[in-house]
Parts: C-alpha cells; structure tokens; sequence
C-alpha cells in the first residue's frame, strides 16, 4: 500500500489546528436505545452506531525505536472493555482518507491510549508514531470488537503475544484487579522490541507473571527463552489446562496459530482460546 | 506475501460491519452455505487485500462474505452464508 505515502494529512497535521473545533465537537451523536453512557467496563453489547469522533493527542510514550504510545482525548468516547480497539480516520488536504485499526492500550478507567507499530511502507502508521504531536487532532471510532475481551470472572488468565499483538494484552492486565491470576508470555525479536518493559518489570509479580521470548537476538546473559513458541515451551509456561484458563492469543497469523494449535496439543479447549491476528496493513 | 500471512479473521472487520448491521457482529455465529460448519464471525478467515473484503470460512475455505465499498456505497455479498445467528 505505498499509494499514498508521502499525503500531507491536512485534518490529522498541523492544519487541523486551525479548524474551528466547536464545530468539529459539535458531530452530531446519535444514541440508540440500550446505549448506556457508562464510564467503564459495561460497555453494552448492544452498542450504537459508529460515529467517528475527534480525537486529540494529549499526549505521547516511545515504548521503542519504532512504537508509540499516544493518549487522546475523544469527546462523546462511550468506555471500552480490554480487548477491544478503535478505527482510526485520517484525512489528507485533498479528501483523500485512510482508515486502520489499532487496539486500545489503556484499562477503561485510564486515559484513551492505543499503542501504534511504524510499518516502513505504511500510510497511516508512520504518521501516529513520527509525526503526530500534542493537540493534533484525528477522527476515531468505536470501541469494536466483543470477542477478543477479557471479562473477569476470576479463573487465570494465559495472555500469549507476538511483538505488538502484546498491546490488546497489555490492557487487560491493566485493568486487573488481581483477583485472576495472570501469565503474559511475549514473544519479541530483541529485547529491544519489548513495548511496554518498564512497566510490566514494575508489574511483575503483582498478579502478574512474564515470561519474554526473544526469536532473533539476545542481550549477554539472557535468562529468558529464546525460541519462537512451541508445544514445549507452551507446556513450561501455561497454566495446566485443568485449570479451565481464558486464553487470549494475538499476534500475526503465523504465531497466533503455532501458539493455539500448540495449547490444543496440550489438552486446552479451542472454544476456551480467544485469538486475534494482526495484520501488516500500516 | 504468501497467502497465509495475508489471512487475517473476523476481529479485523469488527467496524465495518457494526457499521453495517448496526450491533456487534464478531461474536455473532455465521453458518457456511457450503460444508456447514458453524463458526463465530470472530474465527472466520478474513482477507481485506483483494479490492474488496473476502470472509472465508475458517474449515473449508468457501466465500461466506464480500463486501465492496465505494464512495457513495456499499455492496454486501452474503449469499455464502446459511445464516446467521445473533446473542440478543
């Protein structure tokens, strides 16, 4: 999809600054019976109709060379539950628009933050991770998606992520309340790929265990594994299938399918592993 | 690319057909008009490269669903699909 790199996205860039933003606030939103205005988590199945809002970056995080974090701040945003992600709408000076979807990083009582992988021949991707700054405005939609969510219910949870297929993941251990105990196991090229580091460093142990993968290069004495994941690695680091864990799964389609055909060799239920592919459309 | 890495699932077009049917559609459970088999839209195959969304089923590969867009519409092809049951 290179067809439209190098577009001057006039609403998304600088020029956005200059609408006049009452009018842009004042979109119409309809809502549809059932739609509950809840800050949080009941976000309700029946849920009203997509309308795109705007967005503003309120704020930015480098979680490596080529992810960003951004928090926007989205007038009329209904909550999401973890899992969950938003469409993203950019709007370059001549009409011409370009839309991608990118899963929601936050808990539903943070800040709205979606976490973005620069893909080099991207069109949409390398504008949110270079080039958008503070007060920057685009349009979002949603939350969408009611597979992929975590709804607490205190049995353990298994989260399996392949580079940025970690961002859904990170939610929902965002929005833990401890009470299910939880197992990441991330799969990374380098150390340096690793998004979120920090703070699952800070979080590890406080109803939460990591256990990194790294397929392509490791630091010098390197504890972690350092294969790409199969049915033995699984059986080290998952729960016992006895257990009855959720699972949540993302990544490309290659790794999502090693990693749920691994866990099925295990013993797991397929109905019990939620998975999600990403795909390299930027 | 190789076909396998361009497939994606039903997570993918989670918005877009919200925006056409109006309710969340990835948990609803599509049955193929070809094998029979009944899956939920979330674990169909999806392909959004070709010039239009592809949505196959995830056991037989059969075209369930196409959707086509165009500035001013958008043209839906269900007839892959036996049925399709939604959680009220």
């Amino acid at each position: 999809m290179a067809l439209a790199t190098g577009v001057r996205w006039s609403f998304a860039g600088k020029d956005a600054r200059r609408v006049n933003s009452e009018e842009l606030l004042a979109q119409p939103r309809t809502l549809t019976a059932g739609e509950q205005r809840g800050p949080v988590a009941q976000a309700p199945f029946r849920q009203a109709r997509l309308t795109w809002l705007v967005a503003e970056v309120t704020g930015k995080v480098d979680e490596t060379p080529r992810v960003r974090t951004l928090t926007l701040d989205a007038n009329g945003w209904a909550g999401h539950r973890p899992g969950q992600h938003l469409d993203v709408r950019l709007t370059a000076e001549d009409g011409y628009q370009a839309q991608r979807s990118y899963s929601i990083a936050s808990a539903p009582d943070e800040q709205l933050a979606i976490t973005v992988e620069k893909l080099a021949d991207g069109e949409v991707s390398p504008w949110l991770v270079d080039d958008a700054r503070d007060g920057d405005r685009f349009e979002v939609r949603g939350p969408i998606g009611g597979y992929f969510v975590w709804q607490d219910d205190g049995r353990p949870v298994f989260l399996v992520g392949g580079g940025s297929g970690v961002v859904p993941l990170m939610a929902m251990i965002r929005s833990s309340s401890g009470s299910a105990r939880m197992r990441l196991l991330y799969s990374s090229r380098t150390l340096e790929d690793v998004i979120y580091r920090d703070e699952l460093a800070e979080r590890e142990g406080h109803g939460v265990e990591v256990f990194y993968t790294l397929t392509r290069a490791q630091p010098p004495g390197w504890t972690g594994y350092s294969k790409r994941i199969d049915t033995a690695l699984l059986r080290e680091v998952a729960w016992p299938a006895a257990d009855r864990p959720h699972v949540f799964i993302c990544g490309s389609t290659r790794f999502v399918d090693a990693a749920a055909d691994g866990l099925v060799e295990l013993g797991y239920e397929p109905e019990s592993i939620r998975t999600e592919r990403f795909g390299a459309t930027g | 690319m190789e076909t396998s890495a361009m497939k994606l699932d039903g997570n993918a077009i989670g918005g877009l057909l919200l925006e056409l049917f109006g309710v969340e559609m990835t948990t609803a459970t599509g049955v193929c008009g070809s094998c029979g088999t009944a899956d939920l839209v979330a674990r169909l195959e999806v392909y959004v490269q070709a010039p239009g969304t592809v949505v196959r089923c995830a056991h037989c590969s059969a075209v369930l669903m196409r959707v086509v867009r165009s500035p001013d519409r958008t043209w839906l092809d269900l007839s892959g699909l036996r049925s399709i049951e939604l959680p009220l």
